[in-house]
């Protein structure tokens, strides 16, 4: 079996989210992380290369810094790594980088191709679906388990306060929640191993069967007026009723007010 | 010279601060206050290939380096001492002395599960009568047919009950040096669960209290002949040699200790107001969290700088590391003991009580100027090379 694990480095929000002058993110200002959803997904891959036997790439678009997350994912178990980064892609919203990604996995075999449900930076969860659109090839978003039975997979689709049992045939693509799993740390050996080996770098003229007019900045019909860090709320408002009574009428009341009920 | 770290350097430290932060920080205390060994911690870090790092992979270790190891007892110990020794003594007492003195079948044998971390491992030196004089031992090993049969006791083991492996030195004869009678020391390989190899008293001990300290007892106590490390007699120097790379993991405990405390301290001073202001505004506090700051910096820069040299002695047998593992563990140590102590002085009355983690790390210190050779030993050991 070969699988896909589609990764990106993401800033972390852990310390804060820091922004340039213009609104957009100040990268080098925060620490630099692999996406937590793509974590899961990558540790996905990798248990069911424990189970079954699998060989799994990652692959990653961006600066060539994104060599991180790929040495990183390495050092945890995965078997090769590739880059896609060339001048001319950046600035893609996710059509654009969907199409890149995919141009890129047109190269490769792959059974299955795992991808984060969304990065913490953009929160779209586009990237995956669209990716198996471009490919032709069936997808199931938001896993909390995966299985592979045959040429299928099984997979629990989170929705809500319950799941759904979805079967595919492979190739397929699937995208993960961080809470699928407890990813792996990285092994000492491992690091070692990661440092040494051989990244696969690709730029614009490796991808397979795309055009121009959909890559990068040029080819992103998305634009983003303006970037904030999350709107903290009100502090809201606090009352205090001489009795139950009185609580509930002024719930009650409030509830009418804004329509709930 | 470059003081950058290397890539790799740089992904493990953060693998063992993530792991540190993880794993073990939040069993620290209870550790400690329980005198429990923290089993599944050793089993995590076995799954992850914390006890074979500087071990080559074909004996079944991480094929990293000496510097990878010493970063992580320094990160491990920055929150539990406990911890940080129980992979030194492992790694550095045991481990080591079978790689670089054992034949291919004993390296084989216990080098590999130790590496995997399957098996856990001890070293025996000390007796009551023989410390930093180890010419005092009293253990005695004599060759009966196909086995060697030992009868005596070490104390203070680190590991003790736990490990399954032990490196026991003992006296197999006498001989005569420059007119003198010396005693003939040579090295041993004993397995847990050999007949006549019993425990004695668990100590209790000031500090690293979830370490399994404990009393080996040998009453003839047969083992194979095969179990001899190294040649007959040059159990001395495998011995000293050991010691050379234990202090190096120890300056490594010795470094995170005093890195924890003053980490913590930074973090408390921000928060702890007196007089209306944080009691991080005043001079004094600020005056001596520059002092522990540089003096730890330097600490580590002799311990990394004693782990690169060991890197080069695996390249190339024929150099030493002896002077800067004496350095390293002497300076490391006393660092460690006077930045934990400060950290609880700035903490004032919370300091001295358990709830706070530099309490602890105050009484992990002091046996860093202690076991594995007492400062006083280190300075006789540099000074020995400065005069020679």
């Amino acid at each position: 079996m070969k699988i896909i694990v589609c990764i990106k480095q993401v800033p972390d929000t852990k310390g804060g989210v820091k922004f340039n002058p213009d609104g957009t993110l100040d990268r080098g200002a925060m620490l630099a992380i692999m996406n937590p959803d793509d974590k899961a997904g990558l540790e996905a891959a990798l248990r069911l290369k424990d189970q079954y036997g699998a060989e799994v790439t990652v692959l990653t678009m961006g600066l060539p810094k994104a060599t991180d997350v790929l040495r990183e994912a390495m050092a945890m178990g995965a078997d090769k790594g590739v880059l896609v980064t060339d001048r001319v892609l950046g600035g893609a919203d996710t059509w654009a980088t969907s199409t890149t990604i995919a141009g890129a996995i047109r190269n490769l075999e792959y059974d299955m191709i795992i991808t984060g449900r969304q990065a913490i930076d953009g929160d779209t969860a586009q990237v995956g679906p669209q990716i198996a659109e471009h490919l032709g090839i069936p997808v199931i978003s938001y896993a909390q388990d995966i299985k592979v039975d045959g040429s299928k997979v099984i997979v629990q689709r989170q929705y809500d306060d319950r799941y759904h049992v979805l079967e595919a045939q492979m190739p397929c693509l699937i995208t993960a929640l961080s809470e699928l799993n407890d990813p792996r740390y990285m092994t000492p050996g491992g690091i070692f191993d990661a440092c040494k080996a051989e990244i696969t770098t690709w730029g614009r003229a490796d991808l397979k069967d795309v055009e121009d007019c959909n890559l990068g900045l040029k080819g992103s019909p998305t634009k983003i007026a303006k970037a904030s860090d999350k709107v903290r709320k009100g502090a809201g408002e606090k009352v205090a009723p001489e009795s139950p009574e009185e609580a509930v009428e002024y719930i009650v009341g409030k509830l009418l007010e804004k329509h709930v009920i | 010279m470059d003081f950058a770290l290397a890539k790799e350097h740089e992904m493990a430290r953060q693998l063992f601060k993530d792991f540190a932060e993880n794993e073990v920080k939040p069993l620290a205390q209870e550790v400690d206050e329980t005198e429990r060994f923290p089993r599944e911690t050793v089993d995590k870090m076995a799954k992850y290939g914390f006890l074979g790092i500087p071990v080559p992979k074909e004996y079944g270790g991480q094929g990293a380096d000496i510097l990878t190891y010493a970063m992580c007892v320094e990160e491990l110990s920055k929150v539990c001492g406990t911890t940080g020794v129980i992979v030194s003594a492992h790694t550095s007492l045991c481990i080591d002395p079978i790689l670089t003195f054992g034949t291919e079948e004993q390296k084989q044998k216990y080098v590999v599960p130790l590496a995997k971390g399957e098996k856990l491992g001890a070293f025996g030196l000390t007796e009551p009568g023989a410390g930093t004089d180890a010419q005092g031992q009293q253990t005695k090993a004599v060759l009966d047919g196909d086995e060697w049969v030992l009868n005596g006791s070490k104390c203070f083991i680190t590991n003790g009950k736990e490990a399954d492996v032990y490196i026991v030195i003992a006296v197999t004869g006498k001989i005569e040096k420059r007119g003198k009678t010396q005693k003939e020391i040579s090295a041993f390989i004993v397995e847990k669960g050999t007949p006549g190899f019993t425990f004695g008293t668990k100590e209790n001990k000031m500090g690293i209290r979830g370490s399994s300290t404990y009393e080996l007892i040998f009453t003839d106590c047969r083992i194979p002949k095969d179990n001899l490390l190294g040649a007959k007699g040059k159990g001395f120097g495998i011995a000293m040699h050991t010691l050379d790379g234990g202090r190096i993991g120890i300056a490594a405990q010795a470094l995170g200790l005093a890195e924890g405390a003053l980490e913590t301290t930074i973090a408390y001073v921000k928060e702890r107001k007196q007089f209306g202001r944080a009691i991080g505004a005043f001079q004094n506090t600020q005056f001596q969290l520059a002092d522990m700051a540089t003096k730890v910096e330097a600490a580590k820069l002799l311990v990394y700088k004693a782990a690169l040299k060991k890197d080069e002695y695996m390249k190339n047998p024929k150099t030493s590391y002896s002077f800067e593992a004496a350095q390293a563990k002497l300076y490391a140590a006393e660092v460690a003991m006077e930045v934990t102590t400060k950290a609880v002085q700035l903490h004032g009355g919370y300091g001295y009580i358990r709830e706070y983690d530099v309490e602890r790390m105050m009484r992990d210190a002091k046996i860093t100027e202690i076991y594995e050779g007492t400062s006083e030993v280190q300075r006789m050991v540099i000074s020995a090379s400065l005069l020679k």
